[in-house]
């Protein structure tokens, strides 16, 4: 394995188990907690966000390096992400519609929540305060995308089997699911500096 | 008891229940005379504090929560018990304690009670003590038969420690480690009598025990040294196998042992944990609902169907 | 003019106690959880939400009248940032220390959904002292919410309140409640026993309900 092979594998394993978006950053709670009821529905999420994490990685990119920092203007940066990330989810959404219809009745609900979804905005923000460069900005936003749909998908997996339990009843619901994502947390610890040394 | 659509060995009547837990009780009880034969009073303490406060906290909930008390199924028993063999002799009581509460109300109540619960409660909560106390999580002392002395020493599976420890002190279990993990003839035994009683199938430890080796050997480790140092040989007696977080059908259960081997080869040897094994159940466990559902049981007719087809 | 205090009243009282965001709603889960690991970073986070939430609510509800409604979300959007943005600046000025430790999570009020949220159900349809109020009362039940969670956390979790220790020195303190997985059990567990505690008050009412 040479070391560039190395540097790639602990980049990758890094952004997925690591330092999963879900369990050490906690980015994208909300659809995480929101949408993970379903396996099929937590997968569908999942890649949407997959989708538009990886396209909004490279447009943030694009729009801070060419047109904030030369007009220096960093301090517009929230406000200018945001507005991309809207108009990519609303375009991503026609171009599906046109495109791949099938794909667009999979995933077409999940799109407008995709906007809020702090993931898609934290991943653009962390690529800037981590000074990644084009190619690492864009792996950053695919692998992390990738660490999310993991976490969402085995955490419907095991929500769906929560559902025949006698969980007692002022647990029902969001204060379970928590503890559940809890006790996901504590086991994706084990993955710490895998690959490190 | 849930009503859980399930097959065969998974009968979840109070009586069998009950009768099956006895039996791993009994499995356990080569281990923890091992523990104490080892490292002295304080194992002995360690093992009755763990134990006893699984069953007060699973009596305690029941109660106040004005459930049926089920206590008598010995299943606390048993968590608490694994639990108090899987610390380093050097544990404080507290530790037991909170452990034991853990595994007990948090992993286990929380989710319904016995067989409701997706991770092994005292895996958990080893886990949940490694996180909160790394340094006397992995504090680790040498054998010895009159109390624990206080060298500490690098366990046989601290990097660069293979072979430093013969197969027969790992058989024996003459070396630093958990209470109940080191003396694998112990172990050995209590797997023994787990597959002669059928309170366990033989597949989940075996394969989990051929993946290990395997792994390590294409890694180009020691494949027995690793299968007899550390916590794998316990875990797959006792705890990978739990019924209530391994998946049902045989095809799941190989995908689910030989991950367990692959992901514990993983974490000893390439990431920041000296053992894997704890992680690599817990995220099995996290995974085993995944696998009943997309690798069921197969359906015989549907077989036999295929079959005629192609003939 | 006491008829319109008692309103006002009732819709600060609303945010802080019936539809506290953190535990009656649950919404903006992803700062609950990163920021709480000690009180004072739960409270930070929580005055700087709050900021937003008035000064949002408050534009957002003068101007309503004039936002058409197909693009209102975008507009939102913008004006939320806007206030997110000088939150941002102010406390990168006065509060440096503060500002590193929450580090992107300020920036990531605007998608906090809580904020949009009131925009959508309260401001847009309001006048502006009630939206002023209703932001204030939200904000404030978000800043109780994190504040406690953040000082259960720091308690167990490095024994200290505020960044004092608290705990005698042989206390050693549960690492486990400062990580990931620990804010993840606190706040399912604080959650699961605030339902328990509003159960028990729900059916003691019934019951008395009942007897009369």
């Amino acid at each position: 394995m040479n070391t560039n092979s190395t540097g790639f594998l602990l980049f990758m394993v890094n952004c997925v188990l690591t330092n999963n978006f879900i369990f050490s950053k906690f980015l994208g709670c909300c659809p995480f907690l929101g949408v993970s009821g379903k396996v099929e529905t937590a997968a569908s999420m999942g890649l949407a966000v997959t989708f538009v994490m990886t396209i909004a990685s490279l447009f943030t990119y694009m729009v801070n390096a060419w047109v904030l920092i030369p007009l220096q203007l960093p301090f517009m940066q929230t406000i200018a992400f945001i507005l991309v990330i809207a108009a990519l989810v609303q375009f991503v959404e026609m171009f599906l519609k046109k495109a791949s219809p099938s794909l667009y009745g999979a995933l077409g609900i999940y799109l407008p929540l995709i906007t809020t979804n702090c993931a898609v905005l934290g991943v653009a923000t962390l690529n800037v305060t981590q000074q990644l460069d084009l190619i690492h900005s864009v792996m950053n936003g695919a692998f992390s995308a990738l660490g999310f749909l993991l976490a969402i998908v085995l955490m419907a997996g095991v929500r769906e089997r929560l559902e025949s339990s006698k969980i007692p009843a002022c647990m029902k619901g969001f204060p379970i699911s928590l503890v559940t994502a809890g006790l996901m947390a504590m086991a994706f610890l084990g993955f710490n500096g895998l690959f490190s040394r | 008891m849930s009503l859980r659509l399930s097959t065969a060995p998974h009968i979840r009547s109070p009586k069998t229940t009950t009768r099956l837990m006895l039996n791993v009780l009994l499995a356990l009880l080569p281990s923890a005379a091992a523990g104490v034969w080892y490292f002295g009073t304080r194992a002995l303490m360690l093992l009755c504090v763990s134990t006893a406060s699984a069953v007060v906290a699973e009596y305690l909930w029941q109660k106040l929560g004005r459930l049926p008390v089920r206590v008598g199924d010995l299943s606390a028993a048993v968590t608490g018990l694994i639990l108090g063999l899987i610390l380093p002799p050097t544990a404080t009581w507290w530790m037991a304690v909170v452990g034991s509460v853990f595994a007990i109300i948090i992993v286990k109540q929380l989710f319904g009670g016995i067989g409701d619960n997706f991770l092994n409660p005292a895996m958990a909560a080893r886990a949940v003590l490694l996180a909160s106390w790394p340094a006397r999580m992995t504090a680790y002392v040498t054998a010895s038969r009159f109390g624990v002395d206080a060298v500490s020493t690098a366990t046989p599976l601290a990097r660069g420690a293979e072979g430093s420890y013969s197969y027969l002190e790992l058989l024996l279990g003459n070396v630093p480690g958990t209470i109940g993990e080191t003396c694998k003839l112990a172990i050995l035994a209590g797997l023994l009598l787990l597959l002669l009683t059928r309170t366990v199938t033989w597949r989940i430890p075996v394969i989990m025990l051929g993946s290990t080796a395997f792994f390590s050997w294409i890694l180009g480790f020691d494949p027995l040294y690793a299968v007899l140092s550390g916590g794998v040989l316990f875990a797959a007696a006792f705890m990978a196998n739990d019924y209530a977080t391994s998946p049902m059908s045989s095809r799941a259960q190989v995908v689910y042992a030989a991950g367990i081997g692959l992901i514990t080869v993983v974490i000893r040897n390439y990431g920041s944990y000296p053992e894997g094994v704890t992680y690599a159940v817990l995220f099995m466990n996290i995974l085993t609902p995944l696998l009943d559902r997309f690798m069921p049981h197969k359906i015989y007719g549907h077989q036999k169907v295929k079959e005629a087809k192609k003939a | 003019m006491s008829e319109e205090k008692k309103r006002l009243g009732k819709v600060f009282l609303n945010g802080v106690i019936t539809e506290n965001p953190t535990f009656r709603l649950v919404l903006g889960t992803c700062p609950t959880l990163a920021v709480t690991t000690c009180a004072l970073n739960g409270l930070g986070m929580g005055a700087a939400a709050t900021f937003v939430l008035i000064g949002s609510n408050a534009a957002i509800s003068m101007l309503r009248k004039f936002i058409p409604d197909q693009v209102r979300i975008p507009a939102f959007i913008v004006i939320i940032c806007t206030f997110v943005t000088m939150v941002q600046l102010l406390m990168q000025a006065y509060l440096p220390d503060l500002y590193e430790s929450l580090g992107i999570f300020i920036p990531l009020i605007v998608v906090n959904c809580i904020i949009l949220a009131r925009a959508e159900a309260f401001a847009s349809k309001n006048g502006v002292l009630a939206s002023v109020f209703d932001g204030l009362g939200m904000g404030v039940g978000f800043t109780l919410a994190l504040t406690l969670i953040g000082m259960i956390r720091e308690l167990i979790g490095s024994g200290c309140l505020f960044g004092m220790q608290v705990m005698s020195a042989s206390y050693e303190p549960m690492l486990l409640f400062v990580m990931a997985s620990g804010g993840f059990l606190t706040f399912g567990i604080l959650l699961g026993l605030f339902n328990l505690v509003v159960r028990r008050i729900e059916d003691r009412r019934r019951r008395e309900a009942a007897r009369q």
